[in-house]
């Protein structure tokens, strides 16, 4: 079953950063926050080698994987063109300032 | 928003590069229609050459199909003529293929009619078998008559022309080239390399009339061209006559229509003619005198003007110095810039007929302004970015001639080898891309520039080292199109059209204190940048406006921002500073108890001299600061665009060949520069005599000691590729050192472009510019020294500020992962 789980304040988030949420049974999931305080999570595993996404840099609703500078959207978790991939979104939202996550 | 009406006449290179760059910046602007003459979509004209030799089809040189006008909503009438621009009603009239009317509404016209072939008003022009070279019609028309007639002339022994010989005499015919010159290519080559390479021809078979005067084109008797007649009175048979004799720009519409032409339609510096609301691309333009037929001048001149269509109007086509190669397989020619010998000029020759190589370059106020090669054109694309660059050449005056290539390793701007590798061979070892991966993405996706091919292989987007191999895959893939990017004027990356000069510039006159700040003011098309540009522009703010600009953590690479160095599993390694390689026991306990608390899996030394402790998880890494805090231990940078080591042997104080103490001078400059963010990593190293155990030879700053005090030595580097640091000067004791190096650091920490090393800075700006501004001005270097130290005080370590927050603060936070217990419901 999958329901809404509190995990942060938005302010815990930093802007145009992340943090991990690590629950028993799921992968390590990256939450990030833009600069328009819209979140969004993925998994945090980089389609192409693995790598943190959640370690790397964030422009726009974009990740770039700090291992080999892939971008990442984070709409729907699909790799920027030419690459090719996806990573897992998560649903996510934002209430009461609040940041809620549904695993 | 009513959507604009962008209406292009023309269907051509320059032209759909223009749409195609309008796409990208502003793609629900307008409605497009295109109006193109050929019944074909937009193809390489470049590579019709290869088509007519025989080594390309068709197909292959296709660049965007009807699907990609579909796919973008552009209305293409193919076959259509416009006949008529009638500007007071802003629209244009064209004839399609079956004789209907067209009329099409504009609120903004885009001339690109391209030019027509020049056909000498000679008797017998319109006989059948007359032909000139410009299209797929004209290439169909060769390679049907060379299946069935044996007799070729070619008219005119220019680039074109000789291309069109070539492909002929490949297919069977035999060829005579007729030129009214003393030699061939007498626009881009000497009179030596032009008679070098009339010679190479000859031996492939074709013959050569040269200083000839066509007097007419007889017909035979079956009214199909039969002989080529010359004002001497003598004939050659001629079963086809290919005129290349020069093009000239398609302007007889725009001048109908009103619009100043004069050898071209006349532009200004954004593409516009003298009705603003109608512009011109292309080889139909003239801009500042000059109508360019060459595809790279073209590219840049559609960029400009997809710019200022777009309304965004910040960029200005100023003009542009061409290169030029020959398309024919098996001999290598290129020239660039003026090699007609100016006042003041002078020629550096290196002539060897035996191996078939010239190459002669000419020099202007100590500056490449031109450069022919003939049989040995590897450096053609240095040499040309030299000139570009305006590069002062002084001191590489003696071995210019020789080429870079006898620099270069692991294929580093090396032979021109490409060409001939196979498609199996790997060509960027980083990522494990070959040959023919590159070679197809270029063909399948129309790539032109370096940047696409990194974007769509990954072939020298890591190291960077293979980069020449690719630019020469490049060139010899897409041919005369590929044109090296200007190094000193690229933009920062996509976000932007400044370059790294301009953006630091604008910071500096108009204070910008931060990373949102500078893009603000700037202009930046993204909301928050990218992972290219934004660490530049907070290196850029930091480090012109120390203690008074933001820096913005999120702005910087992971490895800036955990203070630690992440691996391929997402680990980390801690790097903890030791002195000029100085440890005590003491350390070494902590160093050793701290590894076994946190299970460090691997401890290895580092070739700064140093101990790294690899694979600790993000969440240890506060705790394992605080136990090496606690020892006395600050962050070694290893990870940073910083101060990284200062190597040193054991000097004076132990060895007994030192001459000087080169532990204690290590230190003192390690303390001085502690803490100093810079363009790229900074290394140095102090040796305590000539001997060089530290390595001082491969630093960014290199110390010798000698007896009589000190060597400094700067732009060394041990990477990617290894330069051998230049002598910079001399020292009498460790303040000198300190105050000439802490100079020169800051000047290279002022200047440098952002990921630009030592060794790329000293070969941008010139040795003679640094030594002018930090040893023959002392004013300048006491102030450059000063700048720095006021720079890195009150520098405090970053482990230390993270760990000591008192309110656990979000700094740390950031370190820590969220646990979340999931709940059965």
């Amino acid at each position: 079953m999958t329901r809404w789980t509190r995990i942060c304040a938005l302010t815990d988030i930093p802007s145009l950063g992340s943090r991990v949420v690590e629950s028993t049974g799921e992968e390590r999931i990256a939450v990030f926050r833009s600069s328009a305080d819209q979140v969004f999570a993925l998994r945090d595993r980089c389609p192409h080698k693995a790598g943190p996404l959640s370690q790397g840099i964030v422009h726009g609703t974009t990740v770039t994987c700090p291992l080999h500078g892939w971008k990442i959207r984070f709409e729907d978790g699909q790799v920027v063109a030419p690459d090719v991939g996806c990573a897992k979104p998560y649903p996510v939202k934002v209430e009461g300032g609040d940041v809620f996550l549904q695993i | 928003m009513r959507k604009l009406k962008l209406v292009m006449v023309g269907n051509g290179m320059a032209g759909v590069r223009t749409l195609e760059e309008l796409r990208k910046i502003a793609p629900d602007m307008y409605d497009i229609t295109v109006f193109g003459a050929e019944p074909h979509p937009n193809y390489n004209r470049i590579l019709l050459s290869p088509v007519l030799a025989g080594e390309m089809t068709i197909q292959d040189i296709i660049l965007n199909d009807l699907q990609w006008y579909a796919d973008n909503g552009i209305t293409l009438h193919l076959g259509a003529r416009v006949t008529e621009i009638d500007r007071r009603n802003r629209s244009v009239i064209a004839t399609d293929r079956k004789g209907g009317t067209i009329t099409v509404d504009y609120d903004r016209l885009l001339m690109a009619t391209g030019s027509t072939p020049f056909m000498p008003p000679f008797p017998g022009r319109d006989l059948p078998g007359v032909i000139s070279y410009r299209d797929i019609k004209d290439t169909d028309e060769m390679i049907a008559a060379a299946a069935t007639y044996p007799h070729a002339v070619v008219i005119g022994a220019g680039l074109l022309g000789l291309e069109a010989a070539n492909g002929l005499a490949l297919r069977g015919m035999k060829v005579t080239v007729v030129h009214n010159s003393e030699w061939i290519m007498e626009r881009q080559l000497d009179r030596t390399a032009g008679k070098m390479l009339q010679a190479e021809l000859e031996k492939k078979g074709m013959r050569f009339r040269m200083n000839a005067q066509t007097a007419e084109l007889v017909a035979g008797a079956s009214g199909r061209v039969a002989a080529v007649k010359f004002k001497d009175g003598e004939s050659i048979p001629a079963d086809l006559v290919c005129v290349a004799a020069g093009i000239r720009p398609n302007v007889e519409l725009a001048e109908k229509a009103g619009i100043h032409c004069n050898r071209g339609i006349v532009v200004n510096d954004t593409l516009q003619t003298y009705d603003p609301r109608i512009y011109a691309v292309g080889e139909c333009a003239n801009h500042r005198g000059t109508a360019y037929g060459l595809v790279a001048p073209l590219f840049e001149q559609a960029k400009v003007c997809a710019n200022h269509l777009a309304e965004m109007g910040i960029s200005r086509y100023q003009g542009s110095v061409t290169s030029t190669k020959l398309k024919v397989t098996g001999i290598d020619v290129f020239s660039a810039g003026d090699f007609s010998g100016s006042d003041g000029a002078e020629d550096i020759v290196l002539h060897d007929p035996g191996l078939g190589i010239y190459k002669r370059i000419v020099l202007k106020d100590d500056k490449l302004v031109g450069a022919v090669l003939y049989g040995d054109t590897k450096d053609g694309a240095w040499y040309f970015q030299l000139l570009k660059d305006e590069q002062d050449i002084s001191d590489i005056r003696d071995h210019l001639v020789f080429g870079n290539a006898h620099l270069g390793d692991v294929g580093h701007k090396g032979g021109n080898v490409a060409a001939s590798m196979p498609d199996s061979a790997e060509i960027c070892g980083c990522n494990g891309v070959c040959k023919g991966t590159i070679v197809k993405a270029i063909q399948e996706h129309g790539l032109f520039s370096l940047e696409d091919v990194r974007r769509h292989t990954k072939a020298s987007s890591s190291c960077g080292s293979c980069t020449g191999l690719v630019e020469q895959i490049l060139a010899s893939t897409v041919g005369g199109a590929y044109q090296p990017a200007d190094s000193n004027n690229r933009a920062v990356c996509g976000c932007t059209d400044l370059s790294h000069g301009e953006v630091r510039k604008a910071i500096r006159e108009h204070k910008l204190l931060s990373v949102a700040d500078a893009q603000r003011h700037l202009g930046w098309r993204t909301p928050n940048g990218c992972a290219t540009c934004r660490p530049a522009l907070n290196y850029y703010c930091l480090s012109t406006w120390p203690h008074e600009a933001t820096d913005d953590p999120q702005s910087r690479f992971i490895n800036e921002r955990a203070h630690a160095n992440i691996q391929k599993d997402g680990s980390y390694s801690v790097v903890p500073r030791m002195w000029g390689g100085l440890t005590t026991p003491a350390e070494l306990r902590a160093i050793a108890d701290a590894a076994e608390k946190y299970k460090v899996p691997t401890v290895k030394v580092t070739g700064g001299q140093r101990i790294d402790l690899l694979g600790v998880k993000k969440e240890d890494l506060p705790g394992i600061w605080s136990d090496l805090a606690k020892a006395g231990m600050v962050s070694g940078h290893a990870y940073g665009k910083s101060l990284r080591t200062v190597k040193t042997c054991v000097g004076a104080e132990h060895c007994r060949f030192g001459t000087q103490r080169a532990m204690e001078l290590g230190v003192k400059l390690e303390k001085m520069l502690y803490g100093m963010w810079s363009p790229h990593k900074v290394k140095l190293a102090v040796s305590g005599c000539p001997r060089n155990c530290a390595e001082a030879g491969i630093k960014d700053v290199g110390v010798i000691g000698v007896d009589s005090g000190y060597e400094i030595y700067i732009g060394g580097n041990g990477g990617i590729k290894t330069e051998v640091a230049q002598f910079f000067a001399k020292a009498k004791d460790d303040d000198e050192v300190m105050a000439y190096s802490g100079a020169f650091i800051q000047l290279y920490r002022e200047e440098g472009f952002y990921l630009e090393r030592t060794c790329h800075y000293l070969e941008r700006v010139g040795m003679e510019h640094v030594r002018q501004r930090v040893l023959e001005d002392a004013d300048s270097r006491r102030a450059l020294h000063e700048r720095l130290l006021f720079a890195l005080q009150d520098y405090t370590d970053p482990w230390a500020e993270i760990c000591e927050d008192p309110s656990g603060g979000p700094r740390k936070r950031e370190f820590e992962t969220i646990k979340v217990q999931e709940r059965e419901i």
